[in-house]
């Protein structure tokens, strides 16, 4: 059984890390505790501020702080980040294009028991629809404080995705994040699971499973869900023809919005969708919720056998 | 302030609102009341009270300016203007859709505009982080924000107001123009947010009241608030808006319109006539 650590947790070690060797600020909106930004807070006391819970400020704060040549991590749940501050988010910093990078945790259906309130399966497709925004979503703890770095060097605004839930850890300490470029995980020809985030793991899964059927899957781990890694993605459409997408989040204007929209344009195949489909969560513990909503490796399979149906039809 | 710098500033202001009608009757559409209104508060910061070079625009040391209500960028790019850091005839331009002067203040576009604004209650909180800046880099510059009064419904306004207060940006200074007017009437009619000096003084702010068309009194009032330390000062400015313009002084309906050629010209009469 691999070691399960959540991608927030691993967010608060980076920034914790990385304030040694980079002239970074982070600011809170009274979730420091459950973002993990504590951890930095106790290293660098005076390089953190919590704003209240006044979103919008802090996000616009982030701006002023940007402009004045900072770079500021704003923190707070992906639902108060991407939903709450939206505007914000796109006025102050997409526009400019200022270089802030937002620290979005607890997104998807994994809140668990705090319910649809607070269950944000909308956030990528509301930050893609920003022009110049970046959007990470890492697969593992490895991934989220690789992406924490690559968010740090690279100039512009960033909206970094994280969960609540501790996830097995898929990569070694080997592992080269690439700002912008898919991840081939494992080769295979009759179809491709593009995945992100928690779904990569169950992505490799469904391939196992799949495997036991005389099934062929290529697994690809999309972190950077724009820019897409439209190659990757293209070619993976070439060579399958075939393709099924995962992700927590709604399977409208996310990740599978996103791969449909460049395969329609580019090299139309079979696209199945594995994600929130078009409705609210719920509270409950997280294994029920994974069921309930469809985010496991048997609805890959199933939606795996439907894409390579239609390939065929 | 001895007499002879007052009657200059007080001619630049003039020409500050010659450009805001030129910039605006160009563009068949833009803001001039609450342009009009600031045109004073604006003269002062840009060739009084600010450590800024317009040839050198980014100047990491300067001092900046968030024009907190955006819409008014008519007089925010008519003083850029007067100040030097681009040509006037660029006011002509305005709202055109090969021009850097778009309709609300864009920093990537625009020499000397330190942030984007327009969308209400935004900016504001940028300068705060601004201000914030200052701090944590120990550098000396400070930061200015013009607000609207209409804008102080936003809620972020209040959110910035106690953020400001919290972290003791003495180094910002707030101006709100105060003209009681926004699109669909009186401030106090449509959502009344007095009294505004004190809610700010609950807030925590250093709270400083002046007229916004008396360069005297906007002198004193930003050298006091200079000196108030730990504490965030606000300078609460009574205007009029459409200042000048006869047919648009304190009429709600000049928020958002612009002159045609007839009303162009009277403009042009009334400003040249002061």
């Amino acid at each position: 059984m691999a070691e399960k650590i959540a991608t927030r947790e691993a967010y608060g070690n980076a920034l914790a890390e990385f304030g040694d060797r980079y002239d970074i600020v982070v600011l809170d909106a009274d979730l420091a505790k459950a973002t993990k930004t504590e951890i930095f807070k106790k290293k660098f006391p005076h390089r953190f501020f919590d704003c209240g819970i006044a979103e919008g400020n802090m996000i616009s704060v982030a701006a002023g702080l940007a402009a004045a040549g900072q770079i500021p991590f704003a923190s707070t749940f992906a639902m108060f980040a991407a939903g709450r501050a939206f505007e914000q988010i796109r006025n102050s910093i997409g526009y400019p294009h200022l270089n802030v990078k937002i620290g979005a945790t607890h997104a998807g259906i994994t809140v668990g028991e705090d319910g649809a309130t607070h269950q944000c399966n909308e956030d990528i497709a509301l930050m893609r629809t920003i022009p110049g925004m970046t959007i990470i979503n890492p697969a593992d703890a490895v991934e989220a404080c690789a992406a924490v770095e690559a968010a740090i060097l690279y100039n512009g605004p960033v909206y970094l995705r994280f969960g609540r839930m501790a996830v097995p850890v898929i990569f070694d300490s080997s592992y080269r994040f690439e700002l912008g470029k898919g991840v081939k995980m494992a080769d295979g020809t009759d179809l491709t699971i593009i995945s992100t985030g928690i779904m990569v793991d169950m992505a490799l899964t469904a391939r196992d499973l799949l495997a036991n059927e005389g099934i062929s899957a290529r697994v690809i781990n999309i972190h950077t869900i724009k820019p897409l890694d439209t190659e990757i993605v293209i070619n993976a459409a070439k060579e399958t023809g075939a393709i099924v997408t995962a992700e927590e989040h709604s399977i409208i204007g996310g990740l599978g919005g996103a791969v449909c929209e460049t395969l329609a344009e580019s090299c139309p195949v079979p696209v199945c969708r594995v994600g929130i489909n078009d409705t609210y969560g719920r509270s409950g513990k997280v294994p029920a919720l994974l069921e309930i909503y469809g985010l496991t490796p048997a609805k890959i399979v199933e939606k795996a056998k439907t894409a390579i149906a239609l390939k065929k039809a | 302030m001895d007499t002879a710098r007052l009657n200059e500033l007080k001619e630049i202001a003039t020409e500050i609102r010659v450009g805001i009608i030129e910039a605006v009757y160009s563009a068949s559409s833009g803001h001039p009341g609450g342009s009009l209104s600031i045109a004073e508060i604006l003269t002062y910061l840009y060739f009084e009270e600010m450590r800024i070079d317009p040839k050198n625009p980014k100047w990491e040391d300067r001092d900046r300016f968030v024009l907190s209500k955006g819409h008014t960028s008519p007089g925010l790019y008519s003083v850029l203007a007067e100040r030097g850091f681009f040509p006037k005839e660029e006011l002509k331009n305005f709202r055109q859709a090969d021009s850097f002067l778009q309709g609300h203040p864009d920093m990537k576009g625009t020499p000397g505009v330190d942030m984007t604004t327009g969308s209400l209650g935004l900016g504001f909180s940028a300068a705060c982080g601004m201000a914030l800046s200052a701090k944590i880099k120990g550098a000396d510059y400070r930061t200015y924000a013009v607000l609207g009064d209409g804008e102080s419904q936003e809620g972020q306004i209040w959110e910035a107001a106690m953020f400001a207060a919290h972290y003791k940006l003495d180094n910002l200074c707030a101006v709100l123009d105060f003209n009681g007017l926004q699109i669909d009437g009186a401030v106090v009619d449509v959502m009344n947010p007095t009294p505004l000096d004190e809610k700010f003084k609950a807030f925590g702010w250093h709270v400083i009241s002046c007229c916004a068309h008396d360069f005297e009194g906007l002198e004193r009032a930003f050298n006091e608030a200079k000196t108030v330390k730990n504490k965030p000062s606000i300078i609460i400015a009574d205007s009029i808006k459409g200042k000048c313009v006869s047919y648009m002084e304190n009429q709600a309906a000049w928020h958002g319109s612009a002159p045609n050629a007839e009303q162009y010209e009277r403009a042009i009469s009334d400003l040249r006539a002061l």
